[in-house]
């Protein structure tokens, strides 16, 4: 079983196919983990469209399976994976996240309470929100 | 320490939301119990606020307005590092470095407060462009720890301990600036807190440097 950790959460792909560089997932959890879709006009998330590039397209994308970890270096952004290639961390790029932060909205998160219910910032959309961090550590 | 700043707000369209960076879920626990918040206490086990916010330390605080807007990106809240000053051996602090500590958490309560009470009008609040101006810096280095620290997190939790600490030294050295990474995988005392003897070489090593970052406010140590 892979496991695939994205800005979106945690995601379990049991028809995931896992080598040194590839991660190809089915269209479905790649939609679900990344939001990456392959259309006829290439990989597409909402509204943006990236077209494979020439000649390499069987490396990206074959049928409507995507290759995440491929994806990922073409888009520039950062990727680790465990050394067994159960685990992926598709993450995001500091020059994405510097200009998401410039706009001065904050970012989106949804994390749970000690009781494990999940709790999101925009749940307090209206409010004065300190938001402050701690550990027991 | 936030529960009394809620209750005298809570009032004024404001809450606290407190997160836990704690990546063993059971370590912060005992003290939510402890603390019995009535406002939302989170528990952050992959640090998703330090990739989203670049938060390095704790305690760090985002203020955001009504609309969602950051107001004052992440900054230590109102922590002075007095503890630098403290006696290892008796934890006994200096007269003058606990009460410089004590006016650094009252000063930036108070601006707290002011905020709350008048918004934008507060001096405490940053404009646009102030606010940017006081962004964390991020580097391709620290969001790539971040997601080695993320894997490790998942990796200790499937009990492959020896490759989480890979990913973990790892990350400390490509986010050194993070003390959230470092403590977090480093070793603990009695107290169940990461301040063993190389947590210390590691705090002098700053020199001049801060533990805590300045805040940019007035009256702040």
């Amino acid at each position: 079983m892979v496991t695939v950790l994205t800005a979106s959460g945690e995601w379990a792909a049991p028809e995931a196919e896992a080598s040194n560089e590839a991660l190809w997932l089915s269209g479905r959890d790649a939609e679900r983990a990344t939001g990456w879709v392959a259309k006829p006009e290439g990989l597409c998330r909402g509204e943006i469209c990236v077209p494979l590039p020439a000649g390499r397209e069987q490396e990206l994308v074959r049928g409507t399976r995507v290759n995440v970890a491929a994806l990922w270096r073409h888009l520039g952004q950062p990727l680790v994976r465990s050394e067994s290639g159960h685990a992926w961390v598709l993450g995001q790029s500091a020059r994405d996240r510097a200009a998401a932060l410039e706009s001065l909205q904050a970012p989106e998160f949804t994390l749970p309470d000690a009781a494990g219910r999940p709790h999101s910032l925009s749940d307090h959309r209206g409010k004065k929100v300190l938001l402050v961090t701690w550990a027991s550590w | 320490m936030w529960q009394a700043l809620y209750e005298e707000l809570a009032g004024r369209n404001f809450v606290v939301i407190a997160v836990a960076m704690d990546s063993r879920e059971g370590d912060p626990l005992p003290w939510i119990e402890a603390a019995h918040p009535t406002y939302p206490a989170l528990i952050d086990r992959e640090h998703r606020l330090a990739e989203l916010y670049g938060v390095v330390n704790v305690p760090q605080a985002v203020w955001i307005d009504e609309q969602g807007r950051i107001v004052r990106p992440a900054e230590p809240a109102g922590a002075y590092e007095g503890f630098r000053q403290m006696n290892r051996a008796t934890g006994e602090m200096p007269e003058e470095t606990a009460r410089t500590t004590a006016q650094a958490k009252a000063t930036y309560m108070s601006a707290i407060r002011d905020w709350v009470l008048r918004g934008a009008a507060s001096p405490h609040a940053f404009a646009a462009d102030q606010a940017r101006a006081h962004l964390p810096v991020l580097t391709e280095d620290a969001v790539l720890a971040q997601a080695m620290f993320r894997l490790a997190q998942l990796l200790r939790r499937r009990g492959e301990q020896a490759e989480a600490d890979r990913w973990l030294a790892e990350a400390r050295r490509r986010h050194p600036a993070s003390w959230c990474i470092w403590r977090q995988s480093a070793g603990v005392n009695g107290m169940g807190l990461a301040a063993q003897p190389d947590f210390w070489e590691r705090v002098d090593a700053l020199g001049e440097n801060r533990y805590y970052a300045k805040v940019d406010m007035e009256g702040m140590p």
